[in-house]
C-alpha cells in the first residue's frame, strides 16, 4: 500500500516507448539498494499491461499500481 | 544433366516428385526443392547442410516460405537422388505438397517465449510425427501457438492450436495490488472490496492475469485452444472455436483424429476441409468431435 512503505526514488517512463519503458524502469532499479522502493510512472494502455510482469520477473517485488486519474499509473515496486 | 529418356519418365512421375516436395519451376527443367520443417526449427548443421546443397547444386540462395519452411531452388532435375542423399546425409529431410497434411507451423512457445502457455514445439512434433504426408481430399494444415498473442496466427489453418491458461484466483495469496486488472486485455477483472472478481463471459484464458501477478494469486492450467476450417489462400476465412479449452493432450489427438476422418469422410477430391464444413454442416463436424473429446 502506498501508505506503508517510504517511496525512495521516482523515475516517469511515459516520454519513452517500448521497449525502452522497461529498460528505463530496469536502469532506475539498478540505482536503488536491494530492499528500496521506486515509484515507476507509466501510460495507460500497453506500458502498463505489459511493464509490470516484465518488473516481477526480473525478481522485483510489485507492491501496489495505482491509477493517478490522469491516464497514467504509479507502479510500486521493491527491489529485489 | 539429364538425357531425353530420364526426362519423360520424370514428367510422367511428376505427382510423385510433387508429392516428394520437388515444385516445379517456371525455367524449365529446374525444380524448387521443398524442405521438412516442424515448428519452423532448423539445427545449425541442418543450415550448414541446405547452404552446401544450394550452393553446389543450386544457384546459392534459398528462399524461406510463408509456412516456415526452406526451398532450395534451380535443382536441377538430374541432380535429385544426389541432391537427397547430400541432405539425408545432413540430417535434412524433404518435404510434401500436394493432397496431404504439410508442414506443421508454430511460434517458439513457452519454452523460449516468456508469454507462452504452451509448448508449442513439443506439440508441432508430435503433431508431425502423428499426420505429416497423410493423404486427404485436400491439403491440410497445423498451426500452434503459444498463447493468445497468436504470432503464429491459429485461424488460418484447416485446425489451429492456441496455447491458454484456465485460470482461478485465490484470495489467500491476493495483496490487491491491481496490476492483474490491468493486464487483462479483456476487461474481464475488476476489485469489488477486497476481492477480485472474473467476469467469465469477457475471460479469454490469455493467462495474462497468470503472467503478471507478483504473489501468483493467480493460478492457471494451461490447455489448448482449438479452431476448425481456416483457410487463406484463394478462400479466405477464419477458423471457428467450437469448444472452450481442453486441458488435456490425450483429447486434443482424439480430437484432431476425428477432425481428419471428417475431412476424408465429407470432403470430395480437391474440396478443402473448409468448403466440406460448410456444406455438410458446422453441427455435424461438432457432434463427431465432441464424441472424440468425451470418448476413454
Ligand atoms: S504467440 Fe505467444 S508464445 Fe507464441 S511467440 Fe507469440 S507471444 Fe510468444
Ligand atoms: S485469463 Fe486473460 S482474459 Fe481471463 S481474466 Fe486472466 S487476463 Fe483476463
Ligand atoms: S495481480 Fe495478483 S496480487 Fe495483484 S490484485 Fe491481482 S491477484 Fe491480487
Amino acid at each position: 500500500m502506498p501508505g506503508d512503505c517510504v517511496v525512495d526514488q521516482t523515475v516517469d517512463i511515459t516520454d519513452v516507448v517500448c521497449p525502452v519503458t522497461f529498460v528505463k524502469a530496469k536502469v532506475a532499479l539498478e540505482e536503488l539498494d536491494d530492499g528500496q522502493v521506486l515509484s515507476i510512472r507509466m501510460n495507460d494502455g500497453e506500458p502498463v499491461r505489459n511493464v509490470p510482469r516484465s518488473i516481477r520477473d526480473e525478481g522485483h517485488e510489485i507492491l501496489k499500481l495505482i491509477d493517478n486519474g490522469d491516464s497514467t499509473f504509479s507502479l510500486i515496486v521493491r527491489k529485489g | 544433366m539429364y538425357r531425353e529418356g530420364e526426362f519423360r519418365v520424370a514428367e510422367a512421375d511428376y505427382k510423385a516428385l510433387k508429392s516428394g516436395g520437388f515444385m516445379r519451376q517456371k525455367q524449365k527443367d529446374n525444380f524448387s526443392m521443398r524442405l521438412k520443417a516442424v515448428g519452423g526449427n532448423f539445427t545449425a548443421e541442418q543450415l550448414v547442410t541446405i547452404a552446401n546443397v544450394s550452393e553446389k547444386y543450386g544457384d546459392g540462395h534459398v528462399h524461406l516460405t510463408s509456412r516456415q519452411g526452406i526451398e532450395i531452388p534451380f535443382i536441377k532435375l538430374g541432380d535429385i537422388d544426389a541432391v537427397k542423399s547430400a541432405l539425408e546425409a545432413g540430417g535434412v529431410s524433404v518435404g510434401v505438397c500436394g493432397p496431404r497434411v504439410r508442414t506443421v507451423t508454430a511460434c517458439q512457445g513457452n519454452a523460449i517465449c516468456p508469454s507462452g502457455c504452451i509448448d508449442t514445439s513439443t506439440l508441432a512434433r508430435e503433431i508431425s510425427e502423428r499426420y505429416f504426408g497423410r493423404e486427404l481430399p485436400h491439403k491440410f494444415k497445423f498451426g500452434v501457438t503459444g498463447c493468445q498473442n497468436n504470432c503464429l496466427k491459429a485461424e488460418e489453418n484447416d485446425i489451429g492450436v492456441k496455447g491458454g491458461y484456465r485460470v482461478r484466483w485465490e484470495k489467500e495469496a491476493c495483496i490487491l495490488c491491481g496490476v492483474c486488472i490491468k493486464a487483462c486485455r479483456t476487461k474481464a477483472l475488476s476489485l469489488s472490496g477486497d476481492r477480485i472478481d472474473l467476469d467469465g463471459t469477457k475471460c479469454s484464458d490469455c493467462g495474462r492475469c497468470v503472467k503478471s501477478c507478483p504473489t501468483e494469486a493467480w493460478k492457471g492450467e494451461s490447455g489448448y485452444i482449438l479452431s476448425f476450417g481456416g483457410t487463406f489462400g484463394n478462400l479466405i476465412a477464419k477458423g471457428n472455436e467450437l469448444f472452450p479449452i481442453i486441458e488435456d493432450k490425450e483429447a486434443l489427438f482424439r480430437i484432431t483424429d476425428a477432425a481428419l476422418d471428417f475431412f476424408s469422410e465429407h470432403a470430395r477430391p480437391g474440396e478443402r476441409f473448409r468448403v466440406a464444413i460448410d456444406r455438410d454442416g458446422w453441427d455435424t463436424l461438432k457432434t463427431s468431435l465432441e464424441r472424440a473429446l468425451h470418448a476413454r
